[in-house]
Order: C-alpha cells, then structure tokens, then sequence
C-alpha cells in the first residue's frame, strides 16, 4: 500500500515536471526558477488547506465550509488591522488561528455531539460563514488604504529569495507530515478512516478524532484567511469563494481517497500544486477561459479514475487469497 | 446549497418588507450583479438619497451573493412574488434573465435595467453610465496618454460573458487605429475573483515582457492588476489602469503602480436608476424613442432609438484628485 501511494506522488511529480516543461516550450519564461517559486508562492494557500482537508477527509469526513472560514477570518483580520493598525501582525496572525480553529470547533462538536453527517454540517456552515462576512463588514470592502504596511508587507518579506507566505506553508505541511508520521493523533486519524469500530475497540475516540480534525482543519484556515487577505490586499465577500471545492480536488487529485483512511500530507501537498501549476499555465499559453474549466474539470476525473482503479485492485488481491484458502 | 440559498435571500427580503414604513407607496428593487461589491453599495446609498428625495419611495437593495445569473433569477423571482412595483438590475447575462423579467413586465412590474444591460425583450430602457463608445475610447486614452511612444498593452476583463465588458471591449478596439503604436497584444479574464485576476495579471507579465499598460475595465481586476505589478517589482514600467473608485485604488495611485483611472460616479448612477424606475413605475413618464425623463439633480436623460440612455461621461482620477475622492466612495 505504501509503495502505491508513493507512486502515486512519484507520478504526480513528473506530471508536474512534465507540464512545466510542455508550457516552458511555448512561454520560456514560465519555466525560470523565479517564475516557479511565484507559482509555489501562488499555491501555498491552496497546498496548506489540502493538509488541514486531508485530515478531515481521512477521518471520513469532509470540510466544505473551509474557504467560508478563510473569508471570515480574513474579513475580521482586515477589519481589526483597519481599525486598530497598532496591533502587531504575530497577535492578528495568533487571533486568525484562533478564530478560525474555533470555526472549525463549531463544525467539529456537530459532527461529534450530534452526530450529523459533516457534509451537511458543513454545507450550512459554508452559508453561515459566508453570511456573516456580509454581516460583519456590511458588505463593504477593506481596502489597501486602510490596511497598515506591515499588515500588507509581512506575506511578501523575502527570505532566502522565498516570499514570508511560501514559508509559512512549508511550516504547515512539515508540521502536518510530522503530526501524520510521528504522533499517535496522526495515526488515529489513519484508523478513525480505515476501520472506526476497530479504532473504537483499540480505545480511539472516533467522534473526538474527528472534532480535533476538524478544528485542525478550522486553525489553517484562519491562518490562510489573514495571508489571503495580505497577499491580495482587499478583503470583500468574495474572497476565496469556489476554494472549497479546489482544495477537496487537490486533495483527491493527490490520491486521498474520499471514502477516508488512504491519503499522504505529500500527495495532498503535490495534488495541491498540480492545480496550482495548471492554474499558472493556461493563462501563459492563452487557453480560452472556457477551456479553462474544462481542463481543471477533465485532471479532475482523470485522478479519481486513478484513485478507484488503485482501491479497486486491493480488494481484489484480498479476495483471492481468501478463495485460494 | 440553492435552497438554503434562496431561503436566506427570501428571509432578508421578508424582514427589510416587514421593517418598511407604512406609507411608501412605491417599492423598487435595485437588483445588483452580486452583493458586497463596493460600487453597488455605492449605488445603493444614491439610490437611497433618491427615494428620500422623492419620498414616497422605499428602495429594496438586493442581489444574490455570487455574481450568476442564475442565481439572479431567484432573486427576481422572489421580488415578483412579493409584488414590487419597480425592478432596476444589472444584469450578469444579458439573455438568460429575459423570461424571468418578461414574467415581471406581464404582472406589471416596471423593469429597466442599469450599468450591465438586458436584451431589449427584458426591460423598458436600459440606463448606460456613459455612452459605450465613451468608455471604450476612455480606457484606450488612458494608457495611451502615459506612453507618447506607444507600446504593448492587454486587456484584464471580468468574466467572459459580461454584457458590459464585453460592449467596452470590442469599441475600444474600434478606437485603437486613433492611437499610433498602441497595440493591443491580449484580452484575458480574471473572472471578478481576487485570486484569478492576479494570475491573470502574472501571465500576462510572464508572457508579454514589453507590455506597458495593463488596461482593467473592472474594479476587482484592476486592483488586483496593480498588486500583480506591485510584486512582480514592475511599478513603472507598467501602468495599471481602466475603471475602478477611487478608495480602492488609492494606495495604487501613490505607489505608482497606477497613473491614472476612470470612473462615472456609481452614486449618481443608482440615483439616476432610482428616479427613472419611479417615473416609469408610477407612469410619468413613458419608456419610448425620444422620451425625456428627468433624473434629479443629475439633469436628465433622453431614451435613444435602441431603448437606451446614457448618464454621463466617465470622470478621470490621478494623484492630483484622488485624496478628495477615496473618502467618498
């Protein structure tokens, strides 16, 4: 199984190598190491709320209200900046996490206090969330004028020639991957998704796992919100909006199965980034915007046709041991 | 997702009906491409100072809360349910909100439209905030005014379908044989999202290295063009510019990242909807070729031989004017 996953990264890895250097061909610019570390720069949001939705989806649950969270936080970060510029960016950054992980709480306690299935707590959630961006800001925008330098420069600061915003995200995978491979929370996320009434009788809570994933989920969330708004200076109630669903593909483009328990902080990460790519590149080559959404659409089906085949073929291998036995 | 959707839509518009003073006589929707859209909330707060100037008006600002048609539909829906007597849109798609108006027009509703149009067999005039062939040639003169030699220069629109874009677009193409050496090299879409804008814009600063002006008819394009520029460390060698207010695009014009943009006024343009939607609704006025209605203190305007009327022309802004403005709207 780990081999397969690994391949599935491997493959994803020369996709990826594979289209950068198809577009290099027709835009020579796009292959530069300054343009790639713009198109990484670019996905950091998108790669970090994959690790925060890949341990949502393990646990067989699924987070649609993620970028309804991100506008919220956002909007309220860029509000708070606005009106008080004195307040240092660490304590707004600090405040998002916690906005946003209480967010995910919210959905968490739903889905393990009253059992509702966490699509639908989400979907409400989505709403909700959105909604109450209008309600807090009035539906008016924050503009670049009245958000304070530092709250705008931060995500931009350059550190060994990589944007503040492109380390904060390799923070965040690194600490997912090491919270995946090397804590027992990781591995009960992995059980929770593979079998929950065996998780249940090796004394995994599986409502309790699901709750932390979700408020996991929720903290990145709010972190992105305030590096979203930083990044497009302009905080309105369309930020983000249609994230969600991006970052559920990216994460099955990754090779995370829906259906929970199978999926890597690296596959996510790299599912992410394909999107990313493919985003950078049909601009550069000039595609039609209404092949745009065909393409995204088409690597989409592509990757679960891949995930099934892969899930279909271990079932198979059980079945025939069990009848050669 | 829709029900949900529509209920929350229904219920907001159900509580500003039941919070309506008894004695407004006539209602009028000003439906808007999608809320939270800091020209429309503009165009709300005129179309608020009309109905206090007319008085005997009560103004239902609503829009859905993704700029679709569809989801416009619904709400246009709920309006006739509830009988408004006026319903001023702009619209995300010309044709596709016909029937929906038509079914309007049939319960005696007046529609016009306003700032994006609908097709002639969905409404009873359209309101232009300028002459078309005005913004088109607006937009042109704007980057060609900073490049006396010319150049490279693309286009950064909304979404594809936008009926507006799409008519400023194709007379600025007309117009570009009038300005020498500017040469229009792509027209792309950024979709009115923040984040597909600005890739559009680095696609557009990847692929065309001597590009010299990013042209944006589009208020979220346009900032996020001049963010692109701002990061991409271009300030100076390429201009940003199209239409846009003024307090969104006020950091851009100190840094530079912008010289100059153009603008009507999205106040006097829901002012302007609201005293024609009222004249029209409570049947002062006709809306026929040749017909003068009259738009308070914005003067008036005369309805074309297409069905159509146009404001005013787009005002400029730069760094000379644009601390005045940034704090109006």
């Amino acid at each position: 199984m780990i081999r397969l996953l690994k391949q599935r990264e491997v493959m994803l890895l020369a996709i990826i190598a594979i289209i950068v250097a198809l577009v290099t061909t027709r835009s020579a610019g796009f292959g530069r190491p300054g343009n790639l570390t713009a198109i990484f720069n670019d996905t950091a949001v998108l790669m970090m709320l994959a690790c925060g939705q890949l341990v949502v989806i393990l646990t067989r649950s699924i987070d649609l209200s993620l970028a309804s969270n991100l506008a919220l936080t956002g909007m309220i970060a860029a509000m708070v900046n606005a009106a008080m510029p004195g307040i240092p960016v660490e304590v707004l950054i600090l405040g998002c996490i916690v906005v946003g992980g209480l967010l995910g709480m919210f959905n968490g306690l739903l889905v393990w206090k009253l059992n509702i299935p966490p699509i639908v707590v989400t979907l409400g959630t989505l709403t909700i969330y959105r909604g109450t961006v209008f309600l807090v800001s009035g539906g008016t925008w924050v503009n670049a004028v009245e958000m304070s330098d530092r709250f705008k420069s931060f995500t931009r600061a350059e550190f060994l020639s990589l944007p503040m915003l492109s380390w904060i995200a390799i923070l965040v995978i690194a600490l997912f991957a090491l919270m995946m491979l090397r804590t027992p929370l990781g591995r009960a996320f992995y059980a929770t998704g593979i079998n929950p009434t065996a998780a249940t009788y090796a004394g995994i809570d599986v409502g309790k796992t699901k709750f932390i994933a979700f408020t996991l989920a929720g903290m990145v969330a709010g972190l992105a919100g305030y590096l979203w708004v930083s990044r497009y200076v302009i905080a309105s109630v369309d930020v983000a909006r249609g994230l969600e669903l991006q970052v559920v593909a990216a994460c099955v483009i990754g090779g995370v199965s829906i259906a929970g328990g199978i999926g890597t902080v690296g596959g996510a990460v790299l599912g992410a980034l394909f999107l990313g790519v493919i985003n950078n590149a049909l601009p550069v080559i000039g595609v039609s915007p209404f092949w745009q959404m065909a393409i995204s659409g088409a690597a989409i089906i592509t990757a679960v046709i891949f995930n099934a085949r892969g899930e279909r073929r271990g079932g198979r291998i059980i079945l025939k041991t069990a009848e050669a036995g | 997702m829709k029900l949900i959707h529509t209920l929350a839509v229904t219920t907001a518009l159900a509580a500003v009906f039941a919070a309506a003073p008894a004695y407004a006589q006539t209602r009028i929707a000003l439906v808007v491409k999608s809320l939270g859209n800091g020209f429309f909330e503009a165009a709300a707060r005129g179309a608020e100072e009309a109905a206090g100037e007319l008085g005997d008006v009560e103004i239902i600002y609503t829009g859905p809360t993704e700029p679709t048609a569809e989801a416009q539909i619904e709400v246009v829906n709920s309006l006739i349910a509830q009988q408004v007597d006026a319903i001023a849109i702009s619209a995300n798609d010309p044709d596709a909100l016909v029937p929906a108006l038509q079914r309007a027009m049939q319960r005696g509703i007046t529609v016009i439209s306003w700032d994006s149009g609908v097709a002639p067999e969905g409404r009873e005039m359209h309101l232009n905030p300028s002459s078309n062939d005005l913004i088109g040639n607006t937009i042109i003169k704007l980057s060609a005014d900073h490049l006396p030699d010319g150049g490279d220069v693309a286009i950064l629109s909304a979404t594809a379908t936008a009926t507006n874009q799409n008519i400023w677009i194709a007379e600025a193409e007309k117009v570009l044989p009038d300005y020498e050496g500017i040469n229009l090299v792509a027209t792309v879409y950024g979709d009115d999202q923040s984040d597909k804008s600005y890739r559009e814009a680095q696609g557009l600063i990847s692929s065309y290295p001597g590009l010299k002006a990013i042209i944006a008819p589009t208020t979220v394009g346009i900032v996020a063009a001049a963010q692109a520029v701002t990061d991409a460390g271009k300030i100076g060698e390429i201009n940003v510019t199209g239409l846009a207010l003024p307090s969104e695009m006020a950091a851009h014009i100190k840094s530079g990242a912008s010289q100059s943009f153009a603008i009507w006024n999205p106040i006097d343009l829901g002012y302007s909807a609201t005293y024609i939607a009222h004249a029209l609704a409570t049947d002062a006025a006709t809306a026929e070729p040749g017909a003068t209605i009259s738009i308070g203190r914005v003067g008036e305007v005369t309805i074309g031989e297409d069905g159509q009327a146009a404001m005013a022309e787009p005002f400029t802004y730069d760094a000379s004017n644009i601390d005045e403005f940034a704090t109006i709207f």
